[in-house]
């Protein structure tokens, strides 16, 4: 049995979840969406079309203060300075130990920064930066419950909320305040499919209102599972499975968003790391779903599997391994142990899907 | 596919079916069950010749979040497997008690089919 529903949170579009005919599931400490018509579908949608994602369940942090950068600079892996107003950043926060306490998208507002964190992290993550703000004339907010956000991405996702948003849209990797469906949004160019899109962060009251007006424009509800498949088609991290405190940033392959230089926590331990296993996207060559901890063989010796799935676009499994460095090059035969069976994959180039061009 | 449950079945409590022939079996999994797996997307059939024991799992179909176990109704041999599966997984979603279907076997023990319940009785553990 499910933990007793009365104990997760609710998202604000949960009503529209039910009616969409969602299956709903707990996930970190929300009832979440976990599909709707099916995940391939939803899928195929974000893929070919537009989808939308409630990820309201991400939480925020505001930092501000007149040391609010140097104090970011301090904390986050990446160069903090290095973000233009209205910009995005991605980056990831570590311990001393250089293990990663969360990854995260930070945007400079104006005079205050605003970090996206993941939703079972988010209360480790805001009582880290106020423990560490000691020193730094800053306040750290946690402002998850000011924002309801939804994610539209898919080809078509930016013509479908350009029409019911007053302005221009912003850029990748750029933020601009937009009234949408009648509301002021922080509207930004990220995602975590691969495919363009936006993400809204809007009032929570202003949400159901948002959700009808993307349903009017043919966006398709799209849910966590639909979410996953994406994302590791895309090669994109997961904190809890690619990332964690027990890996550095260096081994999971975000060396180029840690900025040693600016001497952010846990930067002395990644100095001059060399570390024998980092981490690959892989395809299976025949049948079979890698998953979280089958354990990986290859001639350079042992591994294992951070997040595997079905790929509905590839018609394969696929995923991410941690293995030996000498076992990381594109086309590098491995085998997955998937519950006893031996399963013939192989090392592919970032992203599994859409497949890099050859030039 | 609507719910539904077959009258010429038989049904086990872990959401299997088996549609008995004389001394043959076909087994595959109810409505219920493919309803709460989600779209399965992966079957692996078991090899012809392997036993099967009634109330231990023989093969697992997979959603794509979540590996489930498949339980034998009843004791026997596999004699025959789907094949159409390995490429259309999701006719265990769209036709349970048709395409659908997972083995064949040949029953070791005709007695155990006192232990299975109809399709009245399925449908009241499902309501219980």
């Amino acid at each position: 049995m499910p933990p007793a529903v009365d104990t997760l949170r609710r998202t604000p579009l949960f009503d529209r979840h039910v009616a969409a005919g969602a299956r709903l599931v707990p996930f970190a400490g929300w009832e979440m969406p976990v599909s709707y018509e099916g995940v391939r579908s939803e899928h195929l949608a974000v893929r070919t079309a537009a989808g939308m994602f409630d990820v309201s369940h991400m939480g925020q942090v505001i930092t501000s203060g007149v040391d609010a950068e140097a104090f970011l600079q301090h904390q986050l892996s990446n160069d903090v300075t290095k973000i233009a107003t209205g910009g995005a950043q991605y980056s990831v926060l570590c311990n001393e130990d250089g293990g990663v306490i969360d990854d995260l998208f930070t945007y400079r507002l104006g005079d205050r920064f605003l970090t996206v964190t993941n939703a079972s992290n988010h209360e480790r993550d805001h009582a880290w930066l106020a423990d560490h703000a000691e020193g730094f004339d800053v306040s750290v907010e946690d402002a998850a419950d000011r924002y309801a956000m939804l994610a539209v991405q898919g080809p078509e996702a930016r013509a479908a909320v350009g029409r019911i948003a007053a302005g221009e849209l912003p850029e990748r990797m750029r933020t601009a305040t937009l009234t949408v469906a009648g509301a002021d949004c922080l509207v930004c160019g990220t995602g975590y499919t691969g495919e363009d899109g936006v993400e809204i962060l809007a009032p929570p009251d202003h949400a159901p209102e948002l959700w009808d007006a993307l349903m009017a424009e043919g966006v398709t509800p799209a849910g966590l599972a639909a979410r996953d498949t994406l994302r590791t088609e895309a090669c994109f991290h997961l904190h809890g499975n690619d990332l964690s405190l027990d890996r550095t940033p260096i081994e999971a392959g975000l060396g180029w968003c840690c900025k040693l230089d600016t001497g952010f926590i846990g930067s002395e331990a990644l100095q001059g790391a060399e570390p024998a296993q980092t981490l690959v996207p892989f395809a299976f060559t025949g049948p079979g779903i890698p998953r979280q901890g089958n354990s990986v063989h290859t001639e350079a010796g042992e591994g294992v599997v951070s997040s595997g799935t079905m790929s509905p676009c590839l018609g394969l499994g696929i995923g991410m391994a941690y293995v030996p460095v000498d076992a990381s090059e594109p086309g590098t035969p491995i085998e997955v142990d998937v519950r006893g069976k031996p399963r013939e994959a192989e090392v592919r180039a970032k992203p599994l899907y859409p497949p890099k061009k050859e030039s | 596919m609507a719910e539904s449950y077959p009258e010429d079945l038989k049904y086990h409590a872990e959401h299997d079916w088996a549609k008995i022939e004389g001394e043959e079996a076909t087994f595959g999994v109810t409505w219920y069950a493919q309803d709460a797996l989600g779209e399965v997307v992966f079957y692996d059939p078991p090899e012809v010749g392997a036993t099967v024991s009634k109330d231990h799992a023989y093969t697992e179909v997979e959603s794509v979040k979540a590996v489930s176990d498949v339980f034998a109704p009843l004791s026997g041999e596999i004699t025959a497997v789907n094949d159409k599966l390995g490429d259309s997984p999701e006719l265990i979603n769209s036709d349970p008690y048709g395409d659908g279907w997972l083995v064949k076997v040949k029953l070791s023990d005709t007695g155990e089919l006192e232990s299975l319940m109809d399709a009245d009785a399925y449908q009241k553990l499902l309501s219980s």
